[in-house]
Parts: structure tokens; sequence; C-alpha cells
């Protein structure tokens, strides 16, 4: 299983109140990971990524094992320790006041 | 006794206020949707329980919720906006041909007859229509790609499609009111349009006088004379008496003529209030002084009312969608602050008194009057 760490405005609008953990078919990839959290929660449909699935929303990240995953293509391997479960595969917003 | 909902509309979340016919208690029920913006709340006149609300912000984009027990439950119904065919190009601020891109809905307005329709006025600026209880959105693209559509150019709010206003005399015929491209009728229910701008002047546009690139900053009606239409745009305060076709300034003896919203009494329909504020370069009230200013005779002649609101050291803004009337037999009067004042007035706006002080920054407020 892997974890996705949401944040919290995301947590609380698919109702859960820690990491999601998703099951994906095949190559673990951005993509598979979006599409079965998308699956698992439809209400996150178009609030990660476009609903044409096209990259990402603009002012979100994505971070998995210290690294900064936001701009390889959606169909870029997940690092192993995201695939083993060790580590989580981080959605985060990007950083601004308001 | 008769209630009042008010549907307020936060930078921070959704608040729902209630009072019974006496308006003189009220409770503040919300967050709804904590930390979000919620451009647009409105409930549908068919079943007033039936509440829509457009929750965005920029990170994580547009949702829409909808209620169907006045608020206390909410479902997210469809987010899916994409414009008919290749979109194209607008105007940017600085004339040059900028992408068409979706970013958010300003308005919803739920048909008055029909329950599970609902229009959306979205930024980049198009009107959607949902005819499922908001799950899904087709665009109506006549308004978009009207011939004059690739001139169109946004205000400081961006290219907003932010007031609908459907006939009740005429289930065909609709206004839109865009910003900065100007007011449009169609008579076909959506599918085509005309510019509705006939006579308005500004002269910050190249030809004070062309049809599209007015700053409209809201429009307003009283169902029982759907041809009148009353303005407040970027500056001058105007009217209707064709259906938009021309316009006459009614200024009159406002302090300013600029301001966001127009709002009309639910029984007089010749009674008219704005919130005028200096200019479009501070956004703030006339010597720092909260006036709402009404008219008794269509435009031209304004009283300031002011008790109850503060008459020093006043610098908020009352934004476009912050003002709304109810219909009990005395109409109460509503508007939002900027500094997250929402003022009520129960007695036509003679007086007003502060219902909530503290409230995020209000972008709409809407009055619901239920049975």
């Amino acid at each position: 299983m892997i974890r996705v760490e949401l944040p919290t405005h995301l947590r609380n609008l698919a109702g859960v109140s820690g990491p999601v953990r998703v099951e994906v078919t095949g190559p673990a990839t951005l993509v598979s990971v979006l599409e079965a959290l998308e699956e698992a929660h439809p209400v996150l449909r178009g609030t990660i990524r476009p609903h044409d699935g096209e990259g990402r929303r603009p002012l979100l990240r994505f971070y998995a094992g210290r690294r900064d995953l936001s701009h390889e293509t959606l169909d870029h391997p997940l690092p192993a320790e995201v695939v083993s479960g060790g580590e989580p595969l981080l959605v985060v917003g990007a950083i601004a006041g308001g | 006794m008769a209630q009042v909902r008010l549907l307020v509309g936060t930078r921070k979340g959704a608040f729902l206020l209630t009072s019974d016919g006496t308006r003189r208690d009220w409770k503040v029920d919300g967050p709804h949707f904590a930390g979000w913006e919620i451009m647009h709340v409105q409930g549908s006149s068919a079943d007033s329980d039936r509440l829509y609300a457009s929750q965005w912000t920029d990170w994580f984009g547009q949702l829409v919720q909808r209620s169907d027990d006045g608020g206390r439950s909410w479902e997210a119904v469809g987010n899916e906006f994409r414009y008919d065919g290749v979109p194209g190009t607008h105007q940017w601020y600085d004339g040059t041909p900028h992408p068409w891109e979706f970013k958010r809905v300003w308005r919803l307005a739920p048909h008055p007859g029909e329950r599970d329709t609902v229009y959306a006025g979205v930024e980049d600026a198009a009107l959607f229509r949902s005819m499922d209880g908001g799950v899904g959105w087709t665009e109506l693209s006549g308004l978009r790609t009207h011939s004059t559509g690739s001139t169109w150019a946004p205000g400081a709010g961006g290219l907003c499609l932010h007031t609908i206003l459907m006939d009740p005399a005429n289930p065909l015929r609709m206004y839109v009111a865009i910003s900065a491209a100007g007011a449009f009728r169609s008579d076909d229910g959506g599918e085509r349009w005309e510019v509705a701008t006939g006579g308005l002047r500004s002269d910050f546009l190249p030809d004070p006088d062309a049809r599209v690139g007015h700053c409209v900053h809201k429009v307003a009606m009283h169902p029982s004379r759907p041809d009148t239409l009353f303005m407040q745009k970027h500056w001058h305060v105007c009217r209707s008496d064709d259906a938009g076709a021309h316009w006459t300034k009614v200024s009159g003896n406002l302090p300013s003529d600029f301001g966001f919203p127009i709002a009309v009494h639910a029984h007089e329909p010749e009674t008219v209030y704005v919130v005028p504020i200096l200019s479009d370069s501070v956004h703030y009230p006339p010597e720092g002084r909260l006036r709402v200013y009404r008219s008794r005779s269509g435009g031209n002649e304004w009283e300031p009312l002011t008790r109850g609101l503060p008459q020093q050291d006043c610098y908020v803004n009352i934004l476009r969608d912050a003002m709304a009337v109810d219909s009990l037999e005395r109409c109460g009067v509503y508007f939002g602050t900027t500094g997250g004042q929402v003022y009520a007035s129960a007695d036509e706006g003679d007086s007003w008194t502060a219902v909530a002080e503290h409230l995020p920054p209000v972008l709409s407020l809407e009055a619901q009057t239920l049975p």
C-alpha cells in the first residue's frame, strides 16, 4: 500500500484524518497513485490535477523520499521507499500566506 | 413567523445568519468550508432548502457544494467546467491575446422554477448551465463566442461573469454582466446574445462609447419590471427602461458614483440602494464614512442612510455581490464589508445594526425569506 499525505484542506474534503492508503496495479507512478486516490475519493477530482489529467495544479508540489517530484512527468516511477510503503508521497500546497 | 436567512460567502468560509421576522436577534452558523474562499452562496426559490456554494482556492481549484437541508449538510457536486470547443483568446490587461482559462465560479443562479437547473457565471467569463442539480455543467457558449468575445479584457478582479438575471415574465430572456466587457441579453434562453450597453460611457476606453469594454460592476432588476435595469458601473450609476438597449446615467447627487453593489427594494421598483466608494484607486468610502444611499425615484435623487453605520475612520469596501434585500413586508436590506461586518436594516435602510462584526472579508451576501 502506498501512503499519500494530503494537505489539510484536501483531507477535510476527502473526510480523512491521516494518510490515505491506496493500492495501485501495475507500475507505481504519480499518475497511477492519483488515479487510485481519485477513485477512492471522487471529491478530489480536479483538486490536485486538472480534469483532463494533464500535469498538476500550479500551486501544488509532490515530494517523496526527500526529493521534489513536482517537475517529473506523471508517469515517472515513484521511489522504491514510497512503493514499499516506507515513506509517504507528500502532496503539498505551495507555501503562501493569507 | 417568517424567517430570514443570510448566505454569506467570505474569504475563509461560508456563514449562515438566521433571524425571525423581527430581524433583531441573529444566530451565526459557520464557518462552513473553513479556510476556503466562498465566492457565492445562493438558495433556490423553487426549494428554499436547496443551497449552492461556490468553493474555491488558488491551490485546489473549484468545487461546487449543494445542500438540500438549508445548509445543515453539504455534498460536493460537479466541478468540471470545460469550455465548449477550442476556447481561443480574449484580451489581457495590456491588450495582448490571452488564452481563455477557467479559474473559478463567481455566481450561482438557480432557475426560479426548475429545481434542478442552475446557472454558473465563471472567470474567464462564460456561462454554464446544469440541469441535474449541479452535477454536470455545460457551457452556453453562444455568449463567450459572441463576435466581440476576443476583445473582452479583465477588470481588476479578473474577467468575471458576476451577474445573471432571469426575466420572471419571459422565461427565454436572460441578462448577464461581465467585468470588464459589459452587459448582454439573450432572448432565447441563453443560446444567442446581444450587447446591452447602449448609452454607456467609460472614459478609460479609447472609444468611451464603445459597445464592449465597459466595467459593469453589478446589475439589478425588480421582478415586477423586468425591462427596467439598474447598474452600478466602475463609474456611474445607470438605468435602462428598455431591457438594456439604452442606459441613462442617474448618479445625480451621489458623493461618488463609483461603487460595486446595487440592489432594488423588494416591493418598490423605483427604490434603489448603492454604497458609494471614493474612487477606483482607493476603494473605500468617501470621508471615511460608511453611507448607503437610497433613491426612491429610480435614481438621480439620493439620500444618505447613516444611522447605525460608522461615520468616521471607516475604510472598508463593499464588494459587488455583497448586498441583498429580503422580501418581508417592511423590506430588509443587508450588506457585508471587506472588514468582516454584516450590516442589517429591518426598516428599508433607515437604520442599521451590525449583526456580525468579525467575519473574514465578505465576498458575497444573499438574503432568503423563509416561511
